[in-house]
């Protein structure tokens, strides 16, 4: 018998493993996980029915006078406007407000898990060595390899949609976090130590300031990594603009494709103008 | 110790070593081997721990300013560190006046730690530590915003602290607006801002531009006149040293080598050591007219009774004196006019006495007590200027 041979007769139960461990999970979690898959999906799906019965000027002249007061910038304000537009007239706008929800709903996840991750992190340079490992792991593991057993446990539509989202996205603001406490200048947090602050206060009047560009370029990242995933989002019976993409894929329609690929793009340059860190002041 | 009665601030035996290594035992392995004599070189190669400061003993008297001076690696930040516990001395004492009885910062708990550097110990940093996305105003009332303190008393403050060092229109200013030198006058209105009796000063003007750190040392030591802070003021320049310190200690390898009045360390230097130093500093601004003058007591006497300062003649009771027989007008030096001598005071800087023998173009005389007592001729000027005997006075 070759030796080759042998090792492969000897296969390592890699799969049939993980396989189990989903089974178990999924034999005495089901309650648990029917509960998330019902109060996420109502939560999100009210969301995108909310801004779908809102009248879409009405949200675009909202979303004009938003990007306005964050950023004071008359072109941005334009572009704003000017993009939602062009989403109506492309008819696109119900994917747009589907995939808009799905993505605040797992922005929101990723930052409020992410954000304090990232801090413990910083501090504790074990637990970031510990974390580092499963990091890359939500990061470079094909998608449609934990699709499956999301699928199993969440079954199909937005939620599971959402969870592969936040797999992938939420490495980001982590690993920004983290990158921007550490490197808060020593100087400032001895400042800090001498006129006798207490851990609290240099978390919060020193540490959170000053990392806070890192951590708004650790949002944009999030929103940007879960915008690229609306089409598998898509796959596993999300709505929103993967769909129409989806559909242009089976029935190979060229122009629908790029419709809805406009769109989303567009979609992208629009928040990540509004959301990327403002250029520091020298 | 005699010393400490008056002292606000005072070192006992200080230790502060870094473990590098992480190695457990080898701070008591150092320590062991520090008591035996060994060199910092030889504990840092053998056991990856640092000497930062050994065996230091020092009293700060309340409301002096008492430098603390070396060159880089000497400890002299370690140790001035260790007085609000930045650096936590692994053997001996800082000792702080508390009431009635003293308190050790090395070993008190956290919340008294907390508690002295918000209300006794402030500190200013070399690279200033100021919070860049705050104002001015904010960064000043960092101190008492730290303390709890409602944000309307605190702008009272800080008005009035920001007043004291000439800031007071740049309250709402972000701090990357302001020069290195205003930046630098925020953190001084920081540190007085909590109303601390003890003020660390980490090389604090080092940053800035020889003009500027001249401007900012005179304004120290103006507002020192009035509050009369105990200052700890770490520098690795003579000249700022002399210029501001009413003590001076030397440290070189982590030891205190000398410590004494700047007199004592110029005119009384221990070893090499601290005479290299007083070898480079600028003696213009530093040298009185006391230590360049030949006094009238050591001056030899003319054949008529005068005593004979080479081109002039002074009577012994110094009341007039003459230039080839010709007598000449004796005024002091505000009133000073062309072809008069002029009178100074003791304390004079040699720059001033080299300006005002260029104007007049006559020796100097020097008073003190009422008296004249000796005259600054181009020969003391150069001897004063060229070293060794200019240390011979006091």
């Amino acid at each position: 018998m070759a030796p080759e041979q042998w090792i492969a007769e000897h296969k390592i139960p890699v799969g049939a493993v993980m396989a189990a461990v989903v089974d178990v999970v999924r034999k005495h979690g089901l309650a648990v996980f029917d509960v998330i898959t019902d109060s996420v999906g109502f939560c999100a799906d009210g969301l995108t029915t909310l801004l779908l019965a809102l009248p879409p000027l009405l949200l675009v002249v909202a979303a004009m006078a938003g990007a306005w007061f964050l950023r004071r910038s008359a072109g941005l304000a334009a572009l704003v406007a000017l993009g939602l537009l062009f989403i109506i007239n492309q008819g696109y706008w119900n994917e747009t407000m589907a995939t808009l929800s799905l993505i605040l709903f797992s922005t929101v996840f990723c930052m409020a898990v992410g954000v304090p991750l990232g801090i413990a992190c910083a501090h504790r340079p074990r637990l970031a060595q510990a974390l580092q490992p499963l990091l890359d792991l939500m990061q470079t593991l094909p998608t449609f390899v934990y699709l499956i057993p999301t699928l199993i446990l969440f079954g199909l539509g937005t939620v599971p949609g959402m969870i592969s989202t936040i797999i992938f996205a939420v490495p980001a603001p982590i690993r920004m976090t983290q990158m921007g406490i550490a490197r808060v200048p020593r100087s400032l947090i001895e400042a800090g130590e001498a006129f006798g602050a207490t851990g609290r206060q240099i978390l919060w009047k020193i540490e959170l300031p000053a990392a806070l560009p890192m951590i708004q370029a650790g949002l944009t990242q999030c929103i940007m990594l879960s915008l690229s995933m609306v089409v598998i989002a898509a796959l596993v019976g999300a709505g929103g603009l993967g769909v129409p993409v989806v559909r242009a894929l089976n029935t190979v329609q060229v122009d629908a494709g790029f419709e809805s690929g406009f769109v989303i793009v567009l979609l992208a340059i629009m928040l990540d103008r509004v959301c990327r860190p403002k250029d520091s002041a020298s | 110790m005699s010393e400490g009665i008056n002292a606000a601030l005072e070192f006992r035996n200080v230790d502060i070593l870094f473990d590098r290594g992480n190695r457990r035992g080898a701070i008591e392995a150092a320590l062991a081997r520090l008591d035996a004599g060994e060199t910092r070189e030889e504990i840092g190669r053998a056991l990856k721990v640092t000497v930062g400061v050994a065996g230091a003993n020092l009293a700060v008297a309340r409301g002096e300013i008492s430098v603390l001076m070396g060159l880089s690696g000497s400890g002299k930040s370690t140790l001035l560190r260790a007085a609000n516990r930045l650096n936590r001395p692994i053997r001996g004492e800082v000792r702080i006046g508390n009431g009635l009885a003293w308190l050790d910062i090395a070993r008190c708990d956290d919340d008294t730690l907390r508690t002295l550097r918000k209300t006794r110990i402030a500190m200013v940093f070399q690279q200033f530590g100021l919070l860049p996305w705050r104002t001015v105003r904010d960064n000043v009332g960092f101190g008492l915003e730290l303390r709890g303190m409602a944000p309307s008393i605190r702008r009272d403050i800080v008005a009035e602290k920001l007043e004291l060092v000439g800031l007071a229109n740049w309250a709402d200013a972000h701090v990357h607006e302001l020069s290195g030198g205003m930046q630098q006058r925020v953190g001084l209105a920081r540190a007085f801002a909590t109303d601390a009796d003890i003020l660390l000063m980490d090389e604090p003007f080092s940053a800035l531009d020889p003009l500027i750190r001249r401007k900012l040392q005179d304004e120290l030591l103006d507002l020192q006149k009035r509050l009369k802070k105990t200052i700890l003021f770490v520098s690795h320049d003579i000249d700022e040293a002399l210029k501001i310190g009413s003590r001076i200690t030397i440290m070189r390898e982590g030891r205190i080598v000398q410590t004494g009045t700047p007199d004592d360390i110029a005119l009384r230097p221990v070893d090499d050591y601290v005479a290299e130093f007083i070898r480079h500093m600028n003696p213009l601004p530093t040298i009185v007219a006391a230590a360049v003058m030949r006094r009238f007591q050591d001056l030899p006497r003319r054949p008529d009774g005068m005593l004979d300062g080479g081109r002039i003649a002074i009577a012994p009771d110094a009341a007039i004196a003459t230039i080839a027989d010709r007598a000449l007008a004796i005024r002091s030096h505000g009133a000073w006019t062309q072809g008069a001598l002029c009178v100074v005071p003791a304390q004079l800087s040699l720059g001033e006495i080299i300006a005002l023998r260029q104007r007049s173009g006559l020796p100097v005389l020097v008073e003190a007590e009422g008296r004249l007592v000796g005259l600054c001729d181009d020969a003391d000027i150069l001897q004063a200027l060229c070293g060794e005997a200019r240390f011979r006075a006091g």
